[in-house]
């Protein structure tokens, strides 16, 4: 079983959701990215999602792209991002780490090196924006061959018989996107999500998380309703943005604790 | 003979190409393909194209001999393919139509495009006025800057012009900042996009509303002289104007086709947009896998070419694959060779070219030197310099 399967096995036991924050690698500052992680695992997530920066972010709102800009001022790349999640796994042998990040990085490093470096490192999922299944079956193997999860996101605009393609490829969960937009777009329909979401369930038994839209504790415990896990990127983007040095770790758990109070009050 | 037929039905070009998009563009690109697919032959529709390219266009454009330059030059005859004849200044025009053409099949009221120099964006932005669709083009806050006219035609014309403050602030983040547009209004809006890039099917789009040129110009070379030229050069950014002139030659033997990156300030200095001629690695960018300039993390370099159009990290992936099977060359021009071919057209032939279009003729004056006078150099000279009149000034520190 693998971490990820493990811990969506486990929170079913218990009758609980999966808390997924994002943030970008190196964001402020390479330093924060270790204090980080570890902090968002003390303050209740059970799987993060570790954005590997890039210089052009397409499927990324201004939030993010900040990020990315901040954190590639401070040469993050995605060998830096594999090294810090190897330096997370000396303590931490039980959270799983994604990757999300786009293409051209793990194009760049060769795909067959990514992959041996990321399972050296300890990461559990890739999902990477700009590869859809049609266009990384190789990738996807190396990744199994490796026991690295395949995350795909699906959109509201995915056709019934692409779901059928895409679930088959995709192992760990499925990542639902809330709207049609970018990361941190708009509002998400809650009464929309529900009857995709429970199309999808009726194509996989793999885990869904839904993410794209949750910008606060409210959206959160609706969409916990719904889904096996609640996935927040530019809402704790946008904590890390607003904080300095000194208050950036106990911002970031202070909304943590929100979001997984309203998570656990379903 | 071997028939040329790309790309595939998935968009590749061997290794390039293809559809390298977040999930929520991929229904998208499956209706525009298979829309695409349903008109590129079809009668009505063409015919409809082809009225326009006549009447609001002005083609076919000439393809004129450029004798007094050629002379000074010495050696193969000069032609020049007059884009810079077409409505609006240049070859996107033709692109434009096409696909505003399409947009009406599509119900779509809404088109939006990027644009670096802003030729694209004026194209467009002309043609949605005579279609009465909304019109919004995306442009690097650099190029608002420094294409100031353009930007002023384009609100003439009805258009919204959006500056793009993220990244380099150039071509390439206007692109990416009209895909999330395009994510986000996806069922009322159609992306126009301006060069044979982005993904399957735009390569093989744009490459066949352009090829009038390369169709005209075998027509027009034979009634001229009953030949075909020995070389046709064509500069690259995206590559559309130069797809849109080799693609109908591809087939034909004893033409070569020689694509001109901007070199900058020398390949050497690393500052120039020929990801093709400084042997870049191979990336993925904007929707598809081409050549790529980029660092060793991956991530996009800045580029820099005196020609706003030109000023392009990547190339369309059908100009990768025609390298790799050595059908076409690519070479590269940079900014001072271009402006000294800029300034001798002006002076020798009472053309004023885009700067653009002054990197295909400084290679063609280089290439036709080598060559005998009864050979023919065929250039296309993609667009003309008014717009880059207030660049040129600043260069010979000229205030208009
Ligand atoms: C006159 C002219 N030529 C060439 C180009 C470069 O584009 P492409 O390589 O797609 O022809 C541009 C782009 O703005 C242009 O305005």
């Amino acid at each position: 079983m693998s971490r990820i399967q493990s811990v969506f096995a486990e929170l079913k036991a218990q009758g609980k959701k999966a808390l997924i924050p994002y943030f970008t690698a190196g964001d402020p500052h390479p330093d924060q990215t270790v204090p980080l992680l570890h902090a968002l695992v003390d303050s209740g997530a059970d799987v993060i999602e570790l954005g590997v920066p890039f210089s052009d972010p397409m499927a990324d709102g201004p939030v993010i792209q900040r990020a990315s800009e901040r954190a590639l001022m401070h040469k993050m790349g995605l060998r830096k991002v594999l090294a810090m999640v190897k330096d997370f796994r000396e303590t931490n042998q039980k959270t799983p780490i994604v990757l999300m990040g786009y293409a051209n990085p793990i194009e760049a490093m060769g795909v067959l090196q990514f992959v041996n470096l990321a399972k050296e490192a300890g990461v559990d999922g890739v999902l990477t924006v700009d590869y859809p299944p049609e266009e990384c079956e190789d990738f996807n193997k190396q990744l199994a061959a490796a026991g690295i999860d395949s995350i795909f996101l699906l959109s509201p605009t995915t056709e019934p018989s692409r779901t059928e393609l895409i679930v088959k490829q995709a192992t760990g969960f499925l990542y639902y996107v809330s709207l049609k937009g970018v990361t941190g777009a708009g509002n998400l329909d809650i009464v929309e999500v529900k009857k995709r979401v429970a199309e999808i369930r009726g194509s996989t038994d793999l885990p869904i998380g839904v993410g794209f839209g949750v910008k606060d504790a409210e959206t959160a415990r609706e969409v916990s309703a719904i889904a096996d896990a609640v996935v927040v990127g530019s809402r704790m983007v946008l904590a890390i943005e607003q904080s300095d040095e000194h208050n950036l770790i106990p911002n970031v758990q202070a909304l943590m604790k929100e979001l997984r109070t309203a998570i656990d009050s379903v | 003979m071997q028939v040329y037929d790309m790309p595939d039905k998935h968009g590749h070009f061997g290794p390039f190409g293809g559809i390298f998009v977040a999930e929520t563009l991929v229904e998208a690109l499956e209706e525009l393909r298979l829309m695409y697919e349903k008109y590129r032959h079809d009668p009505e529709f063409l015919a409809e194209f082809a009225y326009d390219l006549k009447h609001f266009v002005g083609r076919p454009s000439p393809i004129y001999h450029a004798k007094r330059l050629s002379d000074k030059i010495g050696g193969a005859q000069i032609y020049l393919k007059r884009e810079d004849l077409n409505h609006t200044g240049a070859h996107k025009i033709n692109n434009t139509i096409g696909q505003a053409l399409l947009a009406k099949r599509m119900g779509k009221p809404r088109v939006i495009a990027e644009t670096g120099a802003g030729q694209h964006g004026v194209a467009t932005a002309t043609i949605a006025a005579r279609l009465g669709l909304e019109c919004v083009v995306y442009m690097g806050a650099e190029d608002v800057k420094r294409q100031a006219p353009n930007v002023f035609r384009m609100k003439l014309l009805g258009a919204t012009v959006i500056p793009v403050e993220s990244g380099s602030k150039t071509l390439k983040d206007a692109l990416n900042e009209a895909m999330r547009d395009w994510v986000t209004n996806i069922s009322n809006t159609f992306y126009i996009i301006g060069t044979v890039a982005g993904p399957h099917p735009y390569p093989m789009m744009v490459r066949d509303f352009q090829a009038v040129i390369g169709i005209e110009a075998k027509q027009q070379m034979q009634e001229m002289m009953g030949r075909q030229p020995d070389a046709v050069v064509a500069c690259v950014g995206g590559g559309s104007n130069a797809m849109g002139i080799f693609y109908p030659y591809i087939d034909v033997e004893g033409v070569r086709l020689i694509g001109v990156e901007a070199a900058g300030h020398g390949l050497e200095t690393g500052s120039h947009a020929a990801p093709l001629t400084a042997n870049s690695p191979i990336g993925v960018l904007h929707g598809n896998r081409t050549y790529l300039m980029q660092d060793e993390d991956g991530n996009i370099v800045e580029t820099h070419s005196i020609s706003a159009g030109l000023d392009y990290p990547g190339v369309g992936p059908e100009h990768a694959w025609l390298k790799d099977i050595k059908r076409a060359e690519y070479v590269a021009i940079t900014d001072d060779e271009a402006m000294h071919a800029f300034h001798q057209l002006c002076r020798t032939e009472g053309i004023i070219p885009a700067m653009e279009s002054s990197h295909a003729l400084a290679y063609g004056e280089k290439l036709a030197r080598t060559m005998s006078p009864d050979q023919v150099v065929l250039v296309n000279l993609s667009g003309r310099g008014d717009k880059d009149i207030n660049t040129v000034a600043k260069l010979s520190n000229i205030t208009l």
